[in-house]
């Protein structure tokens, strides 16, 4: 039953299929020259925010969930990751380990609590949760308050790579977030994926055909926690350090503007946009404070010129998807 | 000959807040049969058919569909047990393509999908299915477009042909034709007609000749309450019929 314009659609399909593996291509080249050409700590902060970023983008971008609260998951998982490497004297991979179930465990609380709300309700519930976890944070002994957790020891990856050494470190961090990558690529490309963008479509479409879209939801919700908790507990032995910063609500404002700016609902938007925001972080650094006001004008800016986004725009023009 | 009753609702209202838009509905509907709900704008058909789907919740009465009360269950329920319905408005999946629609329905037959961790490739195998039933609302030249730029009786095409991807017990179908061309209509009656052979069929609609030529049993709906039963006939005979919905320059 192939007709031409089945022909046409199909060829377009696979076009799609290599856009994204040239584009995976490309950004595989950029990561593994980088550390000879960048900072290896510039970039591995901007990984770190890429995941955290390309997390938060399957809910908002393939679920239309918007949740104003992901500090909470980044934030809490890097402080359960950086008190068990330095209290506990975990391995790094346990750390790493506990801080993501931490997470997991939060967003399985958060999705079951907020999922039920719809738009601004849901964004307003998730808020007030990670608000709420923010002043626990603020209290409790365990995240040291003020002064966070310092000096995390990094350890030895495994028992045998010495995480000390940056260039160990770099390799470390680049492997789990592309393979946390190509995981949110798969989610994205799967049967389950299918379903989450049937309810960002139409929900009540989606209900009437027989699935219970609340339980899809929960599930995106807790993946998308989970994923931003990884981002969390590798960013604390990166920077040897948890602190209130990553549980604040501008944090939550901050990969929202990373992945809005990048494009929302592609898959390397969020990446883009969390490298361009992180390095205007660290070059405008000398600004102070005048950082947020030209963060803020390149919002209005991406807002009013690029409303796809960066990526958003580039596919639109090239009628590729990426 | 028509079959036992498949669905059936007992006192049958919905409060708004003190305004009540079905008010103690009484309905049966024959297995088997293709029924109409016809009535003017406002009547409540559109609410009858939320309480039915479970996307409303009655405000008192019951319902019982092939047996079985479903009074209390969620609406994703209701579809699984077989009671699909459609939308006045038609309802696809925009940014999908025509053969993405129908394949969302489709996948409903592998039970739940929360393997996020598989290949989407695994419902090619369901491609077949989807390009039959596409090509049978007369959708097979756009199975690859983007459902958005299919014009509007082509939407309501989509719209049926996913809902019978499921293989529904029986159809509600809510002005299934409504904004379709002439020969749209023609092809959607003969489908339904067709689909009806093995099912039950509820449809809201407008355009009386439609409903004259396909249903066997029409109820008319006004503010509400039924005003009249039975068939076409005996239905457009009716004087109340014809003042309260034929009088108001539909007929
Ligand atoms: N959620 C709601 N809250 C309050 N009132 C409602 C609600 N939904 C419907 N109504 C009211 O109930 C009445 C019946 O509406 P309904 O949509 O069921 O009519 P209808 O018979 O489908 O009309 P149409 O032929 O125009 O589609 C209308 O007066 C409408 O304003
Ligand atoms: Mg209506």
């Amino acid at each position: 039953m192939a007709t031409v314009a089945q022909a046409a659609a199909l060829k377009a399909r696979h076009d799609s299929e290599r856009s994204v593996g040239v584009a995976f291509a490309i950004m595989l080249a950029f990561l593994v020259a980088g550390p000879f050409l960048l900072y290896p700590v510039f970039l591995m902060k901007a990984l770190c925010f890429a995941l955290f970023a390309c997390a938060f983008n399957l809910l908002i971008g393939y679920v239309g969930l918007v949740s104003f609260g992901h500090a909470l998951y980044f934030g809490w998982a890097s402080y359960l990751t950086a008190y068990a490497a330095k209290s506990w004297g975990m391995q790094p991979e346990i750390a790493i380990l506990i801080g993501t179930a931490t997470a997991a465990a939060l967003g399985i609380v958060a999705g079951i609590v907020a999922i039920r709300r719809q738009g601004i309700y849901f964004a307003m519930i998730t808020l007030a949760l990670a608000q709420m976890m923010y002043l626990v944070a603020l209290r409790l002994p365990l995240t040291g308050g003020e002064d966070g957790i310092q000096a995390v020891p990094r350890g030895r990856l495994f028992g045998l790579f010495d995480l000390n050494h940056e260039m160990t470190m770099y390799i470390f961090v680049l492997v789990v977030v592309l393979a946390a990558f190509l995981l949110i690529y798969r989610i994205i490309n799967s049967p389950f994926g299918e379903v989450l963008k049937a309810i960002r479509e139409n929900e009540p479409r989606t209900i009437s055909l027989g699935y219970q879209t609340d339980r899809y939801k929960v599930v995106a919700f807790v993946l998308s926690a989970t994923l931003a908790g990884l981002a969390g507990s590798v960013k604390a032995l990166v920077f040897q350090l948890a602190s209130l910063t990553d549980v604040h609500w501008t944090m939550s404002g901050e990969v929202l503007l990373m992945t809005l700016v990048g494009g929302l609902g592609t898959i390397f938007g969020p990446v883009v946009g969390a490298f361009l925001i992180v390095a205007m972080e660290n070059y405008l650094a000398s600004f102070g404070q005048w950082v947020l006001i030209i963060q803020g004008a390149i919002f209005v800016v991406c807002v009013l010129v690029f409303r796809r986004g960066i990526v958003g725009e580039l596919a639109h023009r090239l009628h590729v998807r990426l | 000959m028509l079959g036992d009753t498949v669905l059936e609702t007992e006192d049958l209202t919905k409060d708004f807040a003190g305004f009540v838009a079905v008010r103690s509905v009484n309905l049966r509907v024959a297995r088997g049969s293709i029924h109409a709900m016809i009535g003017p704008n406002g009547a409540g058909k559109t609410t009858c058919f939320n309480l039915l789907s479970k996307f409303l919740s009655p405000t008192r009465g019951r319902i019982v569909f092939d047996g079985r009360d479903i009074t209390a269950l969620r609406p994703a329920d209701v579809a699984q047990l077989g009671l699909v319905r459609s939308f006045q408005i038609s309802a696809v999946f925009p940014h999908l393509t025509v053969i993405e629609n129908v394949r969302i329905a489709l996948q409903r037959r592998r039970g739940g999908s929360f393997d996020f961790w598989r290949s989407k490739r695994v419902l090619h195998a369901l491609d077949d299915a989807a390009m039959r039933l596409i090509t049978d609302v007369g959708l097979a030249d756009y199975a690859n477009a983007l459902a958005v730029e299919l014009p509007y009786g082509r939407k309501r095409a989509l719209e049926l042909a996913t809902t019978l991807a499921l293989d529904p017990l029986m159809l509600l179908l809510d002005e299934p034709m409504a904004g379709m061309g002439h020969e749209d209509i023609g092809r959607i009656s003969a489908l339904i007609r067709s689909v009806a052979s093995t099912r039950t069929v509820l449809m809201v609609e407008h355009n009386l000749s439609v409903v004259a030529d396909l249903c066997d049993r029409i109820t008319v709906l006004t503010r509400g309450q039924v005003l009249a039963e039975g068939d076409y006939k005996t239905v457009s005979a009716d004087p109340a019929v014809r003042e309260a919905y034929l009088g108001t320059g539909q007929g």
